[in-house]
């Protein structure tokens, strides 16, 4: 299906906890995929560099750096998906991990099922668009998954890739929080739309001239989001 | 007929209530009240005694003067009698005429009296004749000084009414003495009366001048009343002011203290009062801090190494197929318990977050008919057969809340009502009403008792220990904590044998649950 499928899939594990990272190696590489951990947040950019992963699964409380500034770390020279784990379900700790630039969470503790299918969906690239999209001064490209506005390249993560090919693709139509979580993050979630709010806040600061008055992607009140065609 | 004048009475009596309502309120309203009224009085009282002496004094003038006077004229009329010869009754009576004309005519002149003669004198009772000069007739004079003068010497006095026109009189006072006439033996009555017009007139005008003064100082009491009660109050209005503001949540205000008196005081124990909350306040906040981040740590230390050991164990439980039965079996209850370990941990601390005031809500816009639509149509419920209806969920029943919450409380009570129905007649009912929104979950079951009804959202409880199907005992004290983080309530009703019903309420935005859209059953309602 997609383009990376050729090789093992590299999952760098960022935790502390040496039991933790280990049982994590176990049950991943149990799946076919291919493993590194890094013990503490300093070491994660040689890692970066050296093992080249396709994802990254961090565990938010690491003692030094914490979680958060290793995912702004990682977030200032790669688009990486990442994958942080909790401990934690209070709603601050989960916003701010996300704004930092974490695609997805996931809480301990967790079946081994579920933390599977998170990272699998974040390696698994929804194909919201088949072909070159243009919206407006706004070019998306699939098969490069770059994105363009004005002619200028916007540095996207493949997941704001795929919420922003996703809106744009039709264009009007609403999509609830709950149909985005399907299509874009690649299950069902249901309620936590918090992961939703803090990509769209993300993305917009990205493409939109001024994120508080967004032109591009409009917020339907109570219901969801739409992309505004331009005129 | 009737409506307008109970309309009018009705008016009357809220008008009354209204102005009882403000002189209950308004505490300078009564001082400057009671002082108006108790100032009103001690004047009233001084003008009354004041006004009685005056008049006193100015009739005791008058008679005074007035009697000398009549004295006078007596002698005169004595001395005339003395120095007339007269033969017999009729001559004295025309002799007597003659001086009275002649009294009068000087008193005429002088329009001060005028004179009564009343004689000759017979016996007792028996009228006699009289003549006077002006319109003065004989029953001006008072009957008792007719007695008096006829049965004593001297000269007497009395203060008197006399009629001047139909229904009027004026004042006057009477002076009257006998007079003898020594020629013919004969007595006579004779009367002077002066008019009192003048000391009324005077007497007039001291009570004016007192009514006067008196309203003037009232109306000057009332206005330093209010001055006064003004100032007393003011600080007391300003405590009052500082108080709500305090009660509103501004810990950091206080009093001005200035002074030394009684208020300066009161600011004084009001600010060390307020500092004294204030303390308290902050070292609860401090200690609800202590104890979320106690929760947020344990929370973490064991969720680590439980992380750990789930997930070996759902290798383990993976990989049983290939291992000998008892292995097997233990890999399968290390499995399962593990399950019952997290959800009570996960449970544990939703309570302890409940207790610490740490838990938040996520509001937005849930609707309870698709809530219980969603629910009801889970696989889970539909392996177990259990038959669940829907009651008035096609409309939408929305309102703010945090959706995560109101699901996991309705999953909760639906398997709830599942695992205890024996009926496997499980009915969700959705409704509404002008301030909150309910949902209630009536199994057909066994029911519970009122003691076990009570019990129901306690921690740990179970209704029946050795049926105990899973869960961790801490599922309906969750779901309570829930509701009411909503500002809701979660309520129970049941009847044994009968069965069992739950009731969410959740507030609307503004509303409350005081009248909750939907009731819980009870023993007597139920049909």
């Amino acid at each position: 299906m997609s383009h990376r499928r050729t090789h093992h899939d590299r999952v760098l594990i960022v935790d502390d906890d040496a039991s933790l990272a280990e049982m994590l190696s176990i049950v991943l590489e149990g799946e076919g995929l291919t493993t590194a951990v890094c013990r503490s947040g300093d070491k994660v950019p040689a890692a970066m560099g050296s093992f080249r992963p396709d994802v990254v699964l961090l565990d938010l409380m690491l003692p030094g750096v914490d979680g958060m500034e290793v995912c702004r770390r990682i977030r200032e020279s790669s688009n990486v998906p990442i994958v942080m784990l909790t401990a934690r379900t209070d709603t601050d700790d989960v916003v701010a991990g996300l704004a930092a630039g974490a695609d997805d969470y996931i809480v301990k503790p967790f079946k081994n099922s579920e933390l599977v299918a998170r990272i699998r969906a974040r390696l698994r690239r929804t194909d919201q668009i088949l072909e070159t999209l243009e919206f407006g001064d706004i070019v998306l490209d699939p098969a490069g998954h770059t994105v363009h506005r004005g002619g200028q390249p916007l540095e996207l993560t493949p997941l704001e890739f795929d919420l922003l090919a996703c809106l744009l693709g039709t264009p009007e139509q609403v999509f609830t929080r709950e149909v985005l979580l399907q299509k874009v993050w690649g299950y069902h979630h249901p309620g936590d739309t918090k992961l939703v709010n803090v990509h769209m806040t993300r993305l917009r600061s990205k493409i939109e001239d001024d994120a508080e008055n967004p032109t591009i992607i409009r917020t339907v009140r109570g219901v969801g989001y739409q992309a505004i065609a331009p005129s | 007929m009737s409506e307008p004048r109970e309309g009018l009475w009705g008016g009357v009596r809220r008008g009354a209530s209204s102005v009882a309502g403000f002189w209950r309120r308004s505490l300078r309203l009564r001082v400057v009240g009671s002082t108006v009224a108790l100032t009103s009085l001690a004047i009233g009282l001084t003008g009354w005694a004041l006004l009685a002496q005056v008049a006193d004094g100015l009739g005791e003038a008058r008679s005074t003067s007035a009697v000398a006077e009549a004295r006078a004229g007596f002698d005169r009329v004595r001395a005339q009698l003395e120095t007339t010869a007269v033969a017999d009754a009729a001559a004295a009576s025309e002799a007597v005429s003659q001086i009275v004309d002649s009294l009068t005519q000087s008193g005429q002149g002088e329009g001060r009296y005028d004179v009564v003669v009343a004689g000759p004198l017979g016996e007792p009772g028996e009228p006699a004749p009289v003549r006077s000069s002006g319109n003065v007739s004989a029953s001006a004079i008072p009957d008792d000084l007719v007695e008096t003068v006829a049965d004593s010497d001297g000269v007497y006095w009395r203060f008197a009414e006399v009629p001047v026109a139909e229904g009027e009189t004026r004042p006057v006072v009477v002076v009257g003495s006998r007079l003898d006439v020594p020629s013919t033996g004969d007595d006579y009555g004779i009367y002077y009366v002066f008019s009192t017009a003048d000391q009324q007139e005077t007497l007039n005008l001291v009570r004016n001048a007192l009514a006067l003064a008196g309203v003037a100082m009232i109306v000057m009491v009332a206005a330093v009343a209010l001055v006064m009660s003004r100032q007393v109050l003011e600080p007391v209005r300003l405590a009052r002011r500082t108080a709500e503001r305090f009660a509103a949540g501004h810990l950091e205000q206080r009093m001005h203290v200035r002074g030394e008196d009684d208020l300066a005081r009161l600011s004084e124990s009001f600010n060390q009062m307020a500092a004294s909350l204030q303390s308290q306040i902050a070292r609860l906040e401090n200690l609800s801090k202590l104890q979320q981040r106690f929760v947020s740590d344990v929370s973490h230390e064991l969720r680590t190494p439980l992380t750990t050991i789930k997930m070996a164990g759902d290798v383990l439980h993976e990989a049983r197929s290939g291992w000998d039965p008892s292995t097997a079996r233990a890999a399968e209850l290390l499995h399962r318990e593990l399950q019952r370990f997290e959800e009570l941990l996960a449970d544990l601390m939703d309570l302890s977050r409940f207790d610490a005031g740490a838990a938040q809500l996520e509001l937005e816009s849930v609707d309870l008919a698709e809530v219980a639509r969603r629910i009801v149509g889970d696989p889970v419920l539909t392996r177990k057969h259990i038959d669940v209806r829907l009651v008035g969920a096609d409309e939408p029943v929305v309102t703010e809340a945090d959706l995560r919450r109101v699901d996991r409380v309705v999953r909760n009570l639906v398997a709830n009502a599942a695992a205890y129905s024996r009926s496997e007649d499980v009915v969700v009912t959705v409704g509404e009403n002008a301030g909150s929104v309910s949902l209630s979950v009536r199994d057909h079951g066994v029911g519970l008792t009122s003691e076990e009804s009570l019990r129901v959202f306690d921690r740990f409880w179970r209704a029946d220990p050795a049926r105990a199907a899973g869960g961790t005992g801490l599922g309906l004290s969750i779901a309570r904590g829930d509701a009411r983080l909503h500002g809701g309530d979660l309520r129970v009703g049941s009847i044994a044998g009968r069965g069992t019903d739950f009731v969410l309420t959740l507030p609307k935005p503004g509303g409350d649950v005081k009248r909750p859209a939907l009731e819980p059953m009870r023993e007597a309602g139920d049909a």
